[in-house]
């Protein structure tokens, strides 16, 4: 996982509240067994209409979202389905951060995992986000080095992230290679406790 | 102070804790199938790491599969991903039930049916309905690939202690009155993020009555609420259910496990970090009409009107679901018609809900105008209706009878709801496109999808022939 620690970019807005997976990634994309690519397939059924264009209506669609790496949503952010593809989506398309009120587990996790940073901050702090991004330009910075994200005007707010978290994404340790180190362990509790499965 | 279930199955699977870390928890059982594996193995393969468990690993396919003719894919993508599952359970030793397997079915179906699921487990798979298996009374949960693949590598995963909710249904359900319709009005009532951050104990008269494909639908659906998992408590309907299953304990040592699994309840004087009161007296027959679970009715009832929603969020939601499902405000569900009906997926299809769909349909006509597809959750399943004639009950009143996968649930296979049709589906999200691009997904149980076919249209079940009320 590659390392996070402070960044600045441009900000697209999303008032919807309860996005799923399922308009993330559209599961027609799920088929790929790969891990790259899934950013020209990020939220298909609404970034396009039924003749492929693009459609103009979609927040993402618009002129002053082209580039933005920090998403700002709604309540519930990520709910559904635990395919990964979402958070591959969004990271391809170019989002590393997204900021809402609230977010669905399973997203949540799958986020870290991948080293995009979900920012919880409160429904207040959201809509002021919202308002600011709305149909036009607007940069951010996030610093998890701080906990911290600003704008170069008056917004400023903190944010919290578990420890574990905190550490893992600053460093972009692999997790798997962590856990391996406590193989005693693990070891040592197969021999106390396993049955066995089957 | 007492320990709840899920405190109970959470300590004794804890293999390492260290302040400032989630806790690692060991998995029992790990399923695996074609959709959210491929890039996990591949993972492994880069950096040179094994499957470390693959005994207690098990895999099989269902999201693609076609149900139709399994010999002829067509998809070429959905086949190399099969083939991907197969060539990597080969190389690293995993278990599988192809597409021949008179095992193969739906992940959350086959688990229980094999007797893989037991109580008192760890369970993980890359599906969110992974919280079906909590029905057996074990700590069963839905994750990402990553974690797949650090399940695969390492047997554990890394995770933070979930806050628990118990909730508490009293009372007896109604005739024609089912699990699903229980599961709908407590999102409908409580909201699709009740439940984040929480794993759910359901318990209570309603349940202890429930049979355990009712306990697992209940179960099943308890992530649209947001939760992370949800447990019962084992009783003797789980142990009679798995008695004699393939991979279950046998004989003696099936007995001993008894004992053991009675063990786990919450104790009296344990505490719950919340408590919602249900009465299922008062649960009546649930046809969701929006884009998520909690946009749910009674089927006596009518979709709001705008005027009722809470807040300007609320009312910008209503708004766009009425126009993704081309509903008025205030139209009353039982208006609503259907073309397509759905009677499958992992939340509803399994040989009771098939039994209970088919007393409704026995000797009458599916509508004319309708296409009405079962596909039964498993091959075990399929087996079973087809020798009861329950298959023979459908075919006669104009079902299309189908191989076991996910099919329609879904949708990434060729069952698809063609844009701007209306379903009556019993699976388990109504999101924007779930069934195909622009199909209009109502969710409800196999009786209401049974009725829903014979009628063109959503009637009140408890008023057919064939429910005693
Ligand atoms: S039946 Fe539907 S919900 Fe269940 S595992 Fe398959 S796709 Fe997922």
């Amino acid at each position: 996982m590659s390392s996070f620690k402070e960044m600045t970019g441009k900000v697209a807005a999303m008032d919807r509240t309860n996005v799923d997976t399922d308009q993330i990634i559209p599961k027609q994309f799920l088929k790929r067994i790969e891990k790259t690519g899934f950013g020209q397939y990020l939220f298909y059924d609404w970034r396009f209409k039924s003749n492929g264009e693009p459609d103009e209506k979609f927040e993402l669609n618009h002129p002053a979202t082209k580039g933005a790496s920090i998403l700002i949503a709604n309540e519930n952010f990520g709910c559904g389905s635990s395919r990964e593809h979402a958070p591959w989506a969004l990271q391809d398309y170019g989002f590393r951060v997204i900021i809402a009120p609230s977010f669905a587990d399973i997203f949540k996790q799958n986020c870290l995992k991948n080293g995009i940073l979900p920012i919880v901050l409160s429904a207040n702090q959201v809509s002021q986000l919202l308002e600011k991004a709305a149909g036009q330009e607007y940069e951010m910075t996030v610093s998890l080095e701080q906990k911290r994200v600003y704008d170069e005007t008056d917004f400023r707010a903190e944010f919290e992230i578990h420890p574990y978290w905190y550490q893992m994404l600053l460093n972009g340790w692999d997790e798997i290679e962590l856990t391996l180190q406590l193989e005693q362990n693990i070891q040592e509790y197969e021999g106390k406790f396993l049955s066995g499965a089957r | 102070m007492g320990k709840t279930i899920i405190e109970k199955i959470w300590e004794k699977h804890v293999v390492h804790m260290e302040e400032g870390r989630p806790d690692l928890l060991y998995i029992d059982l790990h399923l695996v199938h074609e959709v959210t594996s491929p890039q996990a193995f591949s993972g492994l393969r880069m950096k040179q790491r094994t499957v470390r468990r693959p005994d207690l690993t098990f895999a099989t396919m269902d999201h693609n599969v076609p149900t139709l003719n399994r010999r002829e894919i067509n998809d070429q993508v959905a086949r190399n991903q099969m083939d991907t599952l197969r060539n990597n359970c080969e190389e690293f030793g995993i278990p599988l039930a192809d597409l021949d397997s008179p095992d193969q079915g739906i992940v959350h179906v086959i688990g229980p049916e094999l007797g893989l699921t037991k109580p008192g487990m760890t369970i993980v798979c890359g599906d969110s309905h992974t919280s079906t298996h909590g029905a057996f009374g074990s700590l069963a949960f839905g994750i990402g690939t990553s974690e797949v693949e650090h399940v695969l590598a390492t047997q554990t995963l890394w995770q933070t202690k979930p806050k628990t909710l118990k909730i508490e249904i009293s009372g007896t359900l109604g005739a024609g009155v089912s699990a699903k319709d229980v599961i709908l009005f407590i999102i409908s009532k409580y909201g699709v993020q009740f439940g984040t951050g929480y794993v759910i104990e359901f318990c209570g008269d309603v349940i202890r009555n429930m049979s355990m494909e009712e306990r697992m639908t209940l179960c099943n659906m308890s992530i649209e609420g947001g939760a992370k998992a949800s447990i019962i408590a084992p009783d003797d309907k789980t142990f009679a259910y798995l008695n004699g299953k393939k991979y279950a304990p046998q004989g003696d040592e099936f007995l001993d496990q008894i004992l053991e699994w009675q063990k786990l309840t919450s104790d009296e004087d344990a505490e719950h970090d919340d408590v919602i009161e249900v009465d299922g007296s008062k649960i009546i027959p649930m046809v969701s009409w929006g884009t998520n679970p909690a946009m749910t009715a009674p089927v006596t009832e009518r979709v709001p009107f705008l005027s009722e929603c809470e807040t300007e969020a609320e009312k910008k939601a209503v708004q766009r679901a009425f126009e993704y499902m081309g509903l008025e405000e205030g139209q009353l569900i039982q208006d609503i018609h259907v073309t397509k009906v759905f009677i499958g997926s992992c939340t509803n299809s399994r040989i009771e809900d098939l039994r209970a769909a088919a007393e409704i349909v026995k000797g009458k006509k599916v509508a004319s105008g309708v296409n009405a597809i079962v596909v039964p959750g498993s091959q075990q399943v399929k087996k079973v209706a087809e020798a009861e004639g329950i298959a023979a009950i459908f075919i006669e009143a104009g079902f299309e009878w189908r191989e076991s996968g996910c099919s329609m649930c879904l949708s990434m296979n060729d069952d698809i709801v063609p844009a701007g049709e209306h379903c009556a589906s019993t699976s388990n999200r109504n999101f924007e496109g779930r069934q195909g691009a622009g199909a209009r997904t109502h969710l409800v149980s196999p009786v209401m999808a049974a009725a829903a076919a014979l009628n063109g249209h959503f009637v009140d079940v408890r008023k057919l022939a064939g429910v005693a009320v």
